[in-house]
């Protein structure tokens, strides 16, 4: 096929549940490619010489090349191609923010001056993934010697989930430490089952474990057993704990009941299966009117779920404008679409309460853009005098999160930032203590499930080196020398 | 899976439990709590470790039955598992040689007190404990508490043992009759602990108490176990479940308490109608 006729393509919608219907129940929204439609939006991809797409994505994965594989209808080898970089690709495929990464960059999408328009590379991704999982049970890799090393993975979110999966195919002797009694981190407390279905996380869970990785859940590292102790008795350890430290906004009433983190709003929902209430014991607050402060992926989902809880009104009240929201274009799609109400360049000041203690509004004052901030977006400004009352029955903060402290707080030889990251050599994932590697959130601050993965692959890579040499220092360096090696 | 070891009635829905749980056990202190969780679609609940062994790597929660959870735990029986044990959780109490400590329990209160009054003790201090009760069936561990104690008083609404009054009075008595208290640890309901904060504070006796707001994670994570202490937003889970009884805002906390009371009901009610187990407390209620 030409170049020119690949362009006339239209882009491959996936089907999905219908708006009206979805927000009654908890079951994912897009429906999924039959394989002929994966088909021919496979064949939009120009198969570039030069693959800006894989610039774009940040564990680097050879996009054109199983692209080509779907389009050959070769889908085992796609799947292939997709493992080589991506431990969970029907996790990235569903989450990632393709418009910011890969299709960001992708000369379909530049061309059509639109990144929506691109390779649909985040569908075709989910497509294979649940292709294979259709197939049956995976095959696991034939028995690799036993180096007879022990790992500590400290976490089981995707950093902590890579890092296992990467180590126990060099043979390391690996066990998960996980505070809840299921693995997946923020894949399962967090992001909701209409967006990532839990089977497919259990699903990952699963196959780790048939490869001979352990999990220790309940197990609080730094409470259940002091971080020294799983620090010595393991060769080496990978604190991959998340950024699960809610922000509040710190303003009058934030105690009302009604009011909420959306960790806690989401963790109700989702890991303690509140949708199901009174059959699952975990109960949520529920109200005709939900207010959600913020305008990230978390606040997508905490007004998204306030529906499928049978509120009349979701509303999101955000302080910029929908331009510097940080979610991915597609959940504020559907969000709009489920009917969440938008209120922009707006600010809670104050809460408001009944005498029974209960919030019944938000005062609310309107902002403008100003100058750019450090972020680089344009800073919003309140407006004096322009306060309003929003009245509400339960209002969730969904404003961020902060690393997770328990780890550092309770082991000062590690290293963090003014603002409790874990600092690490980039390359390595190499901690202020030997032998420790960190990775993930508790790296960065609240990012992505791919960022998390590529940390956790780069800190597997080095961990494998460290083991192997025993050596801490230059480890950077001897890093660099095999991988030239292995080209 | 944590097998139950053995399960003892202490009074009217209040069960002690030993469970199998050695990695909690390993490393708790006197104070902390854990979180369990008794089925798959189950809750997860906050329960003070009374006590642990860690030789037979077992752990002693004493729970009140209040609502579903704790109903169905006390259904089950010796050889029953239940799922999910998290913790040790919580910072642990300050144990330090004071001098003269009194301790105060009401209800159920008493179980987490126990292992405080106990460490205090064993640190040299010298015990007053005053537990109180609505009535003489609802006090528990007494003879433990005497066992950890130099003196004991009791109290009761109904007078059916002890003083008839409610603890504060006690302590007002006490001190009246001349007893000086370099600390004073109170756990019990919060309108209680209140009071008795109340009273301390003009009595000039420093105060600590335990807070049992709302728990999910039990790890710092969701927020949802904020109280206001000292004016500032603390999570009882990281920060406490101890805190300085003087800079407490019970009023807020008792009101957040409330934040699922409807839904509870329906949880209860239900269990209640598909199973018939009821609480004996409200056995009585209805019979009245
Ligand atoms: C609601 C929500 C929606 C999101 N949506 C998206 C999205 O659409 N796309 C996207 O790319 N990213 C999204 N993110 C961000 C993404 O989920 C995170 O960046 C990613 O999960 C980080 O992975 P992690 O492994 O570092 O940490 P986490 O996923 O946070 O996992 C950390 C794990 O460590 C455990 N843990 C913590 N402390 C301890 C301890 N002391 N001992 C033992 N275990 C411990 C925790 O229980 C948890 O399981 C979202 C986040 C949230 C909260
Ligand atoms: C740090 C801490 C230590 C505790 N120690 C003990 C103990 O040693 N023995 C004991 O009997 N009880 C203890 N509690 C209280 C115990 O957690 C509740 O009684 C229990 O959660 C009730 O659950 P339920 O399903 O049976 O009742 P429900 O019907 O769900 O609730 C009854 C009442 O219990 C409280 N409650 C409900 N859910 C929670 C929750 N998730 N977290 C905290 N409180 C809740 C509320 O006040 C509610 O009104 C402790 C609580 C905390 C926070
Ligand atoms: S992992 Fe994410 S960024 Fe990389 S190709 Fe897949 S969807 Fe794009
Ligand atoms: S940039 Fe777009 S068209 Fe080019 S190879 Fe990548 S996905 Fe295909
Ligand atoms: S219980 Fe969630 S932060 Fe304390």
């Amino acid at each position: 096929m030409k170049p020119a006729e690949r362009l006339k393509i239209p882009p491959t919608s996936m089907p999905e549940q219908d708006p009206k219907e979805r927000i009654h129940n908890v079951r994912e929204v897009p429906l999924g490619y039959t394989p002929e439609m994966a088909m021919v939006e496979a064949q939009r991809c120009l198969q570039c010489k030069t693959p800006f797409c894989i610039e774009g994505c940040p564990v680097g994965i050879d996009i054109p090349g199983f692209i080509r594989a779907i389009e050959q209808g070769d889908f085992s080898e796609g799947v292939r191609v997709l493992k080589q970089k991506n431990l969970l690709p029907a996790v990235c495929g569903r989450v990632c923010p393709q418009e910011e990464q890969c299709q960001a960059v992708c000369v379909i999408g530049k061309a059509k001056k639109d990144p929506t328009k691109a390779v649909m590379i985040g569908k075709l991704e989910m497509f294979l993934a649940d292709w294979e999982r259709k197939q049956g049970e995976l095959a696991t890799p034939p028995e690799v010697r036993k180096t007879g090393k022990k790992v500590a993975v400290v976490g089981g979110g995707p950093a902590g989930l890579t890092v296992a999966g990467d180590l126990i195919k060099y043979g390391h002797d690996v066990t998960v430490y996980e505070a809840f009694h299921k693995a997946g981190g923020v894949l399962v407390y967090g992001i909701p089952e209409f967006r990532l279905p839990k089977a497919i996380v259990q699903a990952e869970v699963d196959y780790l474990e048939k490869l001979g990785v352990k999990f220790r859940y309940n197990f609080i590292v730094g409470k259940t057993a002091p971080v020294a102790k799983i620090v010595e008795e393991n060769d080496a350890v990978f604190i991959g704990t998340g950024a699960g430290l809610p922000r509040f906004m710190h303003v009058e009433g934030e105690n009302l009941l009604g009011v909420l983190s959306a960790n806690e709003y989401l963790t109700r929902a989702n890991l303690m299966k509140a949708y199901s209430f009174p059959q699952s014991d975990t109960p949520i607050v529920n109200g005709r009117t939900v207010i959600t402060v913020g305008g990230g992926n978390v606040a997508m989902d905490c007004a998204r779920t306030a529906l499928r809880m049978g509120a009349e009104r979701s509303l999101i009240v955000y302080r910029r404008a929908e331009e510097q929201m940080p979610a991915r274009l597609e959940e504020i799609h559907h969000a709009r679409e489920e009917g969440v109400e938008f209120h922009l360049l707006n600010n809670p000041v104050r809460l408001t309460g009944n005498d029974k203690g209960w919030i019944t509004g938000a005062e609310l004052i309107r902002m403008e853009l100003g100058k750019p901030d450090a972020s680089g977006r344009r800073r919003p400004i309140a407006i004096e005098g322009s306060e309003y009352v929003m009245e509400t029955d339960i209002l969730i903060v969904a404003i961020g999160n902060s690393p997770n402290p328990l780890v550092p707080s309770s082991y000062p030889e590690l290293d963090v930032t003014n603002w409790g990251g874990v600092i690490v050599n980039e390359v390595t994932g190499q901690t202020s203590v030997p032998g420790v590697f960190a990775g993930g959130d508790i790296v960065l601050g609240a990012a992505t499930v791919i960022l998390a993965m590529g940390h956790g692959r780069r800190a597997a890579r080095a961990m494998n080196l460290y083991l192997s040499s025993g050596r801490w220092t230059d480890l950077e360096d001897s890093l660099e020398l095999c991988r030239a090696e292995v080209r | 899976m944590h097998r139950i070891l053995y399960k003892e009635t202490l009074g009217p829905d209040v069960t002690l439990y030993r469970l199998h749980a050695p990695d909690v056990a390993a490393y708790r202190e006197p104070g902390q709590f854990v979180l369990i969780r008794i089925c798959d679609e189950g809750e997860r609940i906050p329960i003070t470790l009374a006590d642990v062994d860690r030789d037979e790597g077992s752990i002693t929660l004493i729970i009140q039955s209040v609502g579903k959870t704790t109903l169905k735990l006390a259904q089950m029986e010796i050889g029953d598992s239940i799922p999910d044990i998290a913790g040790p959780l919580g910072k642990a109490t300050h144990i330090e040689m004071v001098g003269h400590v009194l301790c105060v329990g009401g209800g159920i209160g008493t179980a987490p007190l126990y292992p405080v009054a106990k460490a205090m003790k064993d640190a040299g201090n010298e015990v007053t404990s005053i537990l109180g009760a609505r009535s003489e069936n609802l006090l528990i561990l007494e003879d433990r508490m005497r066992a950890v104690s130099d003196k004991v008083v009791i109290t009761t609404d109904d007078g059916s043992k002890g003083k008839k009054g409610l603890v504060t009075d006690a302590i007002s008595e006490l001190v009246e009759q001349g007893a000086k208290f370099d600390q004073c640890i109170c756990m019990g309901p919060p309108i209680m602990m209140k009071f008795v904060c109340l009273l301390t504070k003009k009595l000039g006796i420093p105060t600590v108490v335990s807070l049992n707001p709302i728990m999910v994670d039990g790890t710092g994570m969701c927020g949802g176990c904020r109280v206001t202490v000292g004016g500032k937003t603390k999570f009882a889970c990281v920060d406490g479940p101890e805190f300085d009884g003087h800079e407490v805002d019970f009023d807020e906390m008792m009101a957040r308490l409330n934040t699922y009371r409807n839904e509870e009901k329906i949880s209860l009610e239900r269990y209640s109608d598909e199973t018939g187990c009821r609480l004996e407390a409200s056995l009585k209620g209805g019979a009245k």
